[in-house]
């Protein structure tokens, strides 16, 4: 079972924003989504999280289509971490946290509610937040508070002490540009909850990323799209090539020896002389 | 967490009912606090000597109809208040700013001055039933032109809304004016009601008009949870398992019915659905779980008091309760514009 788009297009007034993307997101893997500005990557992401219909095409999560199911279905087996969301009630951090628990308000206690807050807000280091009015914070401080909602909600019913779900169904995780606002050691500490949650619990996660080494690093594999369409997908190794990304980002981009080990993918500015 | 909450309520529904005790004792006749208790104990049958016959029926036909009056108009503003704010995702939301009350107001001045035109000989028999349903579809017309004005692509812009909305006040408060230049005597002593607001009316649609709002009331206090996860945002409240286009739909039918219903009663009584919610929110955090239900009862109990204020203030005569509201909310308002603009200065 996976979440997959099949064909889809999505064209709004006259204008194809994506056209005949089929990817899937498998469970227990990364999958990034990576290509220029305006490529598509968002609205891609709409599209697989029922937030916008296709214009053609099926997106199916589970063997079920996406535009069948019930809000409250398709909440209870995935999580959306947005890219900023304003708000102007002063909410203060843990609340809004917990607002992620809503899907399972008719099935969760308030100490399991608390348990997962509590975990949620200490993996996305916002403890000292906690208390704090979410409309004050900084961009960065908001999209943790964000990535700790979308845990809590990916969680479920889940009680996090056992090793790794089983037996109740796919769950996914998709995040739109998530580490755009954090700094460097958080960026990473994102990523890699992000992939503790596919490898270790079993969720399928799919996230919008430009840094093309922390593709490398972080995922299982990746769609290139450009100017609506679907580059390449595959592996990782497979895809990444200097190549590839020189010719879609329209910038020279090489593979440099890390003396650390590995190879790392660097950009140079267009003109030397310059 | 709970505890704390329900002790609140459980405050406010005790400082409700002192508000209408005190609200029975004052007005024109005097008959005061200890005579209301007696009155009321006698009443529920826990003592057998009543007050005298004047007091009695003063507060059983004026005075106790009006107060309860005011209580479900007041919450009913009040709660619907708190919902718009969180429809609209904007603080200053409220039923007269975005021109529902108004549109609800020039439906029903509509249907006072060319009801008799348009409905005829029916009009004699339906008009007093007309009149709240004309509200109820100038509130509802005003709320759905709103929504479908603000949306585009599927998506609306909160603050374009207020602003749309602020225009269909402007429309309306027009209409109402033109109306009125067309009335004739007696209509236009049944309009200037409409534009001041007042609990003194007692026509025959109250009580389906209040039975109306008292559901109404009671559907939205339900509204919490999915009205926080709203607050995030649409497509935030979507992921998180909310069918955003039936919350709006539903939410935004019943707010209309509850404003429609409350102008057909009292006419226009503005600000209660600002200052209720924002003095609850002063309280409890912006919890809408906490904030609707304390709101119903906020409005309820600003509004009694109101009430006692326009009884006493000019004595022997009474004031319109909508000054009252607006030289009481006006000032508020003020107040909580400029509290906003220093924090957002810090």
């Amino acid at each position: 079972m996976t979440l997959q788009s099949q064909n889809v297009t999505y064209a709004v007034r006259g204008t194809t924003l994506v056209h005949d993307i089929s990817i899937d997101v498998i469970p227990g893997q990364v999958t990034a989504i990576l290509g220029p500005n305006g490529a598509g990557k968002s609205t891609l992401l709409k599209l697989l999280s029922g937030e916008m219909a296709p214009t053609s095409g099926h997106v199916m999560q589970g063997g079920r289509f996406v535009g069948e199911m019930s809000a409250l279905q398709l909440a209870q087996q995935r999580a959306v971490m947005p890219q900023a969301t304003s708000m102007t009630f002063p909410f203060v951090v843990r609340d809004v946290v917990a607002l992620g628990r809503a899907p399972f308000r008719k099935q969760s206690s308030r100490r399991q509610d608390n348990d997962l807050v509590d975990q949620a807000i200490s993996l996305a280091d916002i403890g000292h937040l906690a208390d704090r009015a979410y409309p004050a914070l900084s961009g960065g401080e908001k999209q943790r508070v964000h990535l700790a909602r979308a845990l809590v909600q990916l969680w479920g019913m889940d009680n996090l002490a056992e090793p790794a779900l089983t037996g109740r169904g796919d769950r996914y995780l998709l995040l739109d540009e998530p580490t755009s606002g954090l700094d460097v050691s958080h960026q990473h500490a994102l990523l890699s909850i992000a992939r503790r949650e596919a490898r270790d619990r079993g969720a399928g996660v799919l996230m919008i990323l430009h840094d093309f080494n922390q593709v490398t690093t972080y995922a299982d594999q990746v769609a290139i799209l450009h100017r609506g369409a679907l580059v390449a997908f595959g592996a990782v190794s497979a895809v990444m090539t200097p190549a590839m990304l020189s010719e879609v980002f329209a910038h020279p981009i090489r593979a440099i020896a890390d003396p650390a080990g590995g190879v790392v993918l660097v950009s140079q500015a267009p003109n030397q002389a310059f | 967490m709970i505890g704390h909450h329900a002790f609140l309520l459980v405050a406010m529904l005790l400082l409700l009912m002192l508000s209408v005790v005190v609200s029975l004792g004052v007005g024109g006749a005097d008959i005061g606090v200890g005579k209301v208790l007696v009155h009321l104990a006698h009443r529920i049958g826990l003592i057998g000597a009543g007050v005298d016959d004047f007091s009695a029926r003063v507060l059983d036909s004026l005075r106790l109809p009006r107060i309860l009056r005011g209580v479900v108009v007041g919450a009913g503003l009040g709660v619907s208040g708190a919902v718009m704010q969180s429809l609209f995702r904007n603080p200053i939301a409220d039923p007269g700013f975005v021109g529902v009350s108004a549109s609800a107001a020039f439906g029903a001045v509509v249907m006072i001055v060319a009801g008799g035109a348009v409905l005829g000989s029916y009009y004699s028999q339906f008009g007093p039933f007309a009149v709240p349903v004309a509200a109820f579809v100038g509130a509802v017309l005003a709320t759905s032109l709103i929504r479908m004005l603000s949306r585009q692509d599927g998506h609306t812009d909160a603050a374009f809304m207020l602003l749309i909305g602020v225009a269909i006040n402007a429309i309306a408060f027009a209409g109402v004016g033109i109306f009125t230049y067309m009335a004739n005597d007696a209509e236009l002593r049944s309009l200037t009601f409409w534009q001041m607001g007042t609990l003194s009316g007692d026509g025959p649609a109250d009580m389906p008009a209040l039975a109306i709002m008292t559901v109404g009331i009671l559907y939205l206090v339900t509204l919490g949870t999915p009205l926080n996860l709203f607050l995030l945002g649409e497509a935030e409240a979507r992921h998180l398992g909310i069918d955003v286009e039936k919350l709006k739909r539903r939410a935004t039918v019943v707010t209309a019915l509850v404003v429609g219903a409350a102008v057909a009663v009292s006419g226009i009584i503005g600000f209660v659905g600002l200052v209720a919610p924002h003095l609850v929110r002063l309280v409890t955090g912006p919890d809408n779980k906490m904030v609707l239900p304390a709101s119903a009862l906020g409005g309820a109990i600003i509004l009694t008091l109101a009430d006692a204020i326009a009884r006493i203030i000019v004595l022997p005569a009474e004031l319109p309760i909508g000054l009252v509201t607006g030289i009481l909310g006006g000032p508020f308002f003020l107040g909580l514009l400029l509290r906003e603009k220093r924090r957002r200065r810090i």
